[in-house]
């Protein structure tokens, strides 16, 4: 699988996840995908980028392009040095939340994207991959 | 019978068939290490064991490629060469499945021939002759698998034309016709409301008259879509359910919740013009000549 | 701070969001509008985002917020303009934003919250 570009970028301030959001935006245009995929993907990346900010503590976003023969693929990995997510299943459902979000974000980051995985250890971070391929 | 075994290849193998293996899935691993996420291990030995039990027994019987003997294998290539394309490999890279052999079998013949070095030259070429050929089937099954999804993306273009009408000012109609697929459904989906946007419209009926059958996902389709409508400002109405699929819906468990649904496309048609503001009034014959 | 301007229009609020808003603006906004609501008693609040090309769960639970916090001080509030993509996306996510109206463009909005506030009948005559 062929990485055709990395972006690194800070995920701690509000601005930071406008840039997030901008920069995952002109990864998904140039790799291809429909405006529909564009919003989705763009969407998911805001979901956990927020995350890592009022979950995490901030942390940091790896935008990758990836291509492979004809197939292509946006790859999002969020990493922080938080306080972990206990109970990853948990997490993932709808409508929970420790906060005062409306518990969506997780859940529905992984149904806008084509595969979520979230590696977590209470105390050491969270760190969270996040693919959406283009066929 | 063809003349007496005109190769060693077939013997080769046979006694060598788990080293030749064990080197060619080494070779394989180094080669594909970044398509793991493709094919499993499992799946690519299989594979390899199967090819090189195929090749020896029909390399037992005849060294032509294209005769009947050969027909197993071929088959074989087929298989995995039409899998492979669905797992997003490029041609060259199924076809170097084949070709990749041709380095543990020639270190092989290397070994087993190196005091017959004519036999070694022979059999080398024997061995290059047939992998090649092989390698060149798996391209030919790639090529037609091609044309043939090329003659149905024409297909399912031409069902995808299916056109949004304005039935009047300010209603939309999209009426569906033939089996939905849930990839077909979403693009017809994502058109309908693209033509909300442009034509203004604020109602807009589904008809699903025309449709055989609904399954879960297509069910749920319909479904985001009036949901997604909504958020935009237009209502839609679903029309044309016939009672199978109504008890189809009711028993997959979809909730079709608030959705406005009519059973014939004239009833949506009404509501929707009285959504759409319109009043429509019938002049009699004779009314019309008073 | 920037903020996003909020026009008056007789006796509703209009606001077109044009930026992708970061959450501190959008907060912003939220508690701008609250009190512009307050101080014009204005029975409606149109919010235009057809220039937005991405809603996410956080704007989503403003629009929200915004639309429950108005009822309680009887205002409508019409949300208008919003993409086809942005809808799917939203609907996806999860959010359907229940309680809120929609229209397809401020035009319709507008007519959403006049006919919405005043009864035909006194349509021009309530004078504020
Ligand atoms: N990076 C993270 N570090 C620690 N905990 C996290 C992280 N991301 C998510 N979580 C936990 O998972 C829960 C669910 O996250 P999710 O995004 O679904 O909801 P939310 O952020 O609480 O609300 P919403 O996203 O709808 O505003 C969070 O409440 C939090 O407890
Ligand atoms: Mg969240």
């Amino acid at each position: 699988m062929g990485v055709e570009r990395v972006e690194h970028l800070p995920v701690r301030t509000d601005e930071d996840l406008v840039r997030a959001r901008q920069a995952v935006r002109e990864a998904a245009v140039a790799l291809g995908f429909s405006l529909v995929d564009q919003t989705k993907i763009v969407t998911a990346a805001s979901e956990l980028a927020r995350n890592t900010i009022i979950h995490g503590g901030g942390g940091d976003l790896k935008v990758e392009r990836l291509r492979e023969g004809a197939r292509s693929a946006v790859r999002l990995t969020f990493v922080d040095r938080g306080p972990g997510i206990a109970n990853v299943e948990q997490a993932l459902r709808d409508g929970y939340t420790t906060g005062t979000g409306l518990g969506l974000g997780l859940g529905g980051a992984r149904r806008l994207m084509s595969d979520l995985s979230i590696s977590s250890r209470p105390a050491e971070g969270t760190t969270i991959v996040a693919i959406r391929w283009r066929q | 019978m063809p003349e007496a075994a005109p190769t060693r290849l077939p013997d080769i193998l046979g006694r060598h068939q788990q080293e030749i293996l064990d080197d060619w899935l080494k070779l394989q691993a180094e080669t594909f290490s970044r398509r793991r996420d493709l094919i499993s291990d499992e799946e690519l030995k299989q594979q390899s064991a199967s090819f090189l039990q195929g090749l020896r027994s029909a390399a037992a019987t005849d060294l032509d490629p294209r005769g009947p003997a050969w027909q197993g294998v071929r088959d074989l290539l087929g298989e995995i060469s039409t899998s492979r394309v669905r797992q997003g490999f490029s041609p060259s890279e199924t076809a170097t499945f084949v070709f990749s052999l041709k380095q543990p079998l020639f270190a092989r013949l290397n070994r087993e021939l190196a005091s017959d070095t004519r036999a070694l030259a022979e059999e080398t070429w024997t061995a290059t002759r047939l992998l090649d050929a092989l390698g060149l089937h798996t391209t030919e099954v790639y090529q037609r698998g091609r044309e043939q999804v090329i003659v149905r993306q024409q297909q399912d273009l031409l069902e995808l034309s299916t056109p949004v009408v304005e039935l009047w000012e300010g209603v939309l109609a999209l009426p569906l016709i033939g089996t939905l697929d849930s990839s077909r459904t979403q693009v017809v989906m994502e058109s309908l409301l693209q033509q909300i946007v442009d034509t203004k419209a604020g109602v807009a009926i589904i008809d699903i008259t025309g449709v055989p059958t609904v399954d879960t996902l297509v069910a749920q389709h319909l479904l985001k879509t009036v949901a997604a409508a909504r958020l935009m400002g237009a209502d839609c109405i679903i029309s044309g359910i016939r009672p199978q699929i109504a008890q189809t819906i009711v028993h997959l468990g979809v909730d079709l919740g608030d959705v406005v649904t009519k059973s014939s496309l004239a009833d949506a048609l009404t509501i929707a013009l009285n959504r759409a503001g319109w009043v429509v009034t019938r002049t009699a014959p004779g009314q019309a000549a008073r | 701070m920037e903020r996003i301007p909020i026009l008056r229009m007789g006796s509703f609020l209009l606001v077109t969001i044009q930026v992708d808003m970061h959450d501190r603006l959008a907060l912003a906004l939220q508690d701008d509008l609250m009190g512009r609501i307050r101080e014009t008693r204005a029975r409606g609040v149109l919010i235009d985002i057809s220039a937005l090309d991405v809603v996410d769960s956080f704007i989503g639970r403003m629009i929200g917020n915004i639309a429950a916090m108005a009822r309680v001080l009887d205002a409508d509030t019409v949300v208008t303009g919003m993409r086809p993509a942005v809808a799917i996306t939203l609907v996806e996510l999860g959010l359907s934003l229940p309680g809120v109206r929609t229209a397809l463009d401020v035009e319709r909005g507008m007519k959403l919250l006049t006919d919405g506030t005043q009864p035909p009948d006194q349509r021009g005559r309530r004078a504020r």
